[in-house]
């Protein structure tokens, strides 16, 4: 027999991990990351010469899973969007695992990314751009039910781009219109993938603390663009609950829209992904939201912050003319 | 009874080779406790030469009964998956009949003929270029991986001597076997050798990987005792999940 010595036992191990990748166009270069079904690897495009990101299933056995990889590059396929990484091919590598091809996207995962954003406005603006892609998917009858920072990475440019699309759900006839009937069958959620989901791995799939009550209960009709208004909320949260945050105190406002998109009743949460943008928007130019109802001192504080200048201005005209009315008296 | 070195052939199936041993039919038996004891008795070997301190006799000996028990006798019955693996299992009921033979101060070598074939001399040799390990226990479970490839190795061989792939097999062996260091002999090379275009040096070497990562689950399968270790093994081993 064989004697294997230490390095060739561990280059055996490696080996054993590397998808095959014969008969495709792809090389694979180093192995990037794992999810619950599925590997990312770096690998080279030798057509085209250029690096991609292969996403690769675990087992080559396993029909369920290999349908639920099929479903998210069907939804990349049909979410062109800047903020949603594109798909450039999918397929049945020769071990018989599933994979399909994107696009490598250089950067850092949100919650990495963080430490770079210490200011609270900044990070605002950071969660308005990651709410554009999740508005147009939801445009297009697509929610993607797994948003937490880990899903969201930061290019070296400052895009952001949303990641993970595996939970991604049609939820609403518009979506037959934008991505056509046959993505859609494979996009909706049957009896069979709902038992898929939630009793798969022994419970429902999704990141607890992101995930809506209507989600881990697996109730499905309730779910729609006010679950992912949930998922938002929840990386507001986290944005202004983290330490490396510049603010020392949450303000009021802040805090409020964050609990109104993480309601437990989706009813009484924003409507839609624009509606709380729009609040968040409007606290960033100094406007009051319409989660939260200030009092009267707060009201005067906001304004006297958004009209400082002029009402420094006024006041020191008050004072001057008052001055000017005591001396012309003596 | 052949020997468990050449004990290839156990049909691997979705059931446990624990269950197999216990099975009613004695040819299932009998093949399961052969490919159970070609899987671990390298490893065990040398890991009771090392841990107990045998001489080479004493641990041939050794290794011997304990084979011999675990074929005659319901050597399983008290294995309970949910509580350990089945190699820790196997490393512990050795250490527990070491001592029994020590209390006991009857190690008596079998005078019965009774002998299992064994290439302990290999074992041997193997056993003489092991690094300082950090202890017994962890040199067992690292010998168990490097015995896995090594037997996985072999069927690989096997299967591609009767399938006329003899060259897929060298072209492995040469690139992913023959060599300690990063020094791999590049694809040209072997197509020079092996008198090939270089594409099919490639085709050839996926294929052999392909297969060789077959053989490693299919022999990892029968050194587990149920499907969940199984897959926790090849988790944790390779790194892979076979599901």
């Amino acid at each position: 027999m064989k004697w294997l010595g230490d390095g060739t036992v561990d280059r055996l191990r490696a080996n054993m991990q590397v998808p095959d990748l014969s008969g495709t166009r792809y090389r694979a270069i180093r192995f990037l990351a794992s999810g619950g079904m599925a590997e990312i690897w770096l690998a080279e495009d030798t057509v085209l010469k250029r690096n991609v990101a292969l996403k690769v299933l675990d087992a080559n056995d396993s029909p369920d899973l290999a349908s639920r990889l099929l479903r998210e590059a069907h939804i990349l396929a049909a979410l062109e969007h800047p903020g949603i990484v594109p798909i450039h091919d999918a397929g049945t590598l020769a071990d018989g695992r599933v994979f399909y091809c994107m696009k490598y996207v250089e950067g850092l995962r949100l919650d990495d990314f963080l430490t770079r954003v210490p200011a609270l406005a900044d990070r605002l603006r950071l969660l308005l751009r990651i709410a554009e892609p999740l508005a147009f998917a939801h445009s297009r009858g697509i929610i993607h039910r797994d948003l937490k920072p880990e899903n969201v990475m930061v290019g070296p440019f400052g895009e952001v781009l949303i990641m993970d699309w595996g939970l991604g759900k049609a939820f609403e006839k518009s979506a037959e219109a934008s991505i056509g009937a046959p993505a859609l069958a494979a996009l909706r959620d049957t009896p069979e993938r709902m038992i898929e989901l939630i009793t798969n791995h022994g419970s429902v799939l999704g990141t607890p603390g992101y995930m809506a009550p209507e989600q881990w209960q697996g109730e499905v009709a309730r779910m729609d663009q006010r679950t992912d208004v949930y998922g938002l909320g929840a990386i507001l949260s986290f944005m202004t609950s983290d330490d490396r945050q510049s603010e020392t105190r949450v303000p009021r406002p802040i805090s409020a829209i964050s609990s109104k998109a993480m309601h437990s009743d989706p009813s009484r949460r924003y409507s839609s992904v624009e509606a709380f943008t729009a609040d968040i928007t409007k606290y960033l130019a100094d406007s009051p939201v319409s989660a939260y109802r200030e009092s009267l001192l707060e009201r005067l504080a906001r304004v006297f912050n958004r009209h400082r200048t002029a009402v420094i201005l006024i006041a020191v005209y008050l004072l001057m003319r008052l001055l000017f009315i005591l001396f012309s008296r003596r | 009874m052949r020997s468990p070195a050449q004990s290839g052939n156990f049909p691997v199936t979705r059931h446990s080779i624990v269950l197999a041993m216990r099975s009613d039919d004695p040819a299932q038996r009998s093949r399961a406790t052969e490919a159970l004891a070609a899987a671990y008795w390298k490893p065990l070997y040398k890991y009771v030469r090392l841990k107990w301190d045998l001489s080479q006799e004493d641990a041939q000996d050794f290794t011997q009964e304990f084979l011999l028990r675990l074929i005659e006798k319901d050597f399983l019955e008290s294995f309970d998956p949910a509580k350990a693996r089945l190699r820790t299992f196997m490393r512990t009921c050795a250490d527990r009949l070491y001592l029994n033979q020590v209390r006991d101060a009857r190690r008596q070598k079998r005078n019965d003929g009774t002998a299992i074939p064994l290439d302990f001399d290999e074992a041997e040799q193997e056993f003489a270029k092991r690094k300082q390990p950090a202890s017994p226990e962890t040199y067992f479970e690292k010998e168990c991986v490097r015995h896995l490839l090594s037997l996985a190795v072999e069927r690989l061989r096997a299967k591609c001597e009767s399938s006329g792939k003899t060259v897929h097999f060298k072209i492995f062996h040469d690139y992913d076997l023959d060599h300690e260091a990063d020094t791999a002999p590049s694809y040209s090379t072997l197509a020079a050798k092996y008198q090939l275009p270089a594409t099919d040096v490639t085709n050839y070497l996926a294929w052999a990987r392909r297969e060789f990562r077959a053989c490693v689950l299919q022999q990892l399968r029968e050194m587990s005792a149920t499907d969940e270790e199984f897959r926790r093994e090849a988790k944790s081993i390779l790194g892979i999940d076979p599901k």
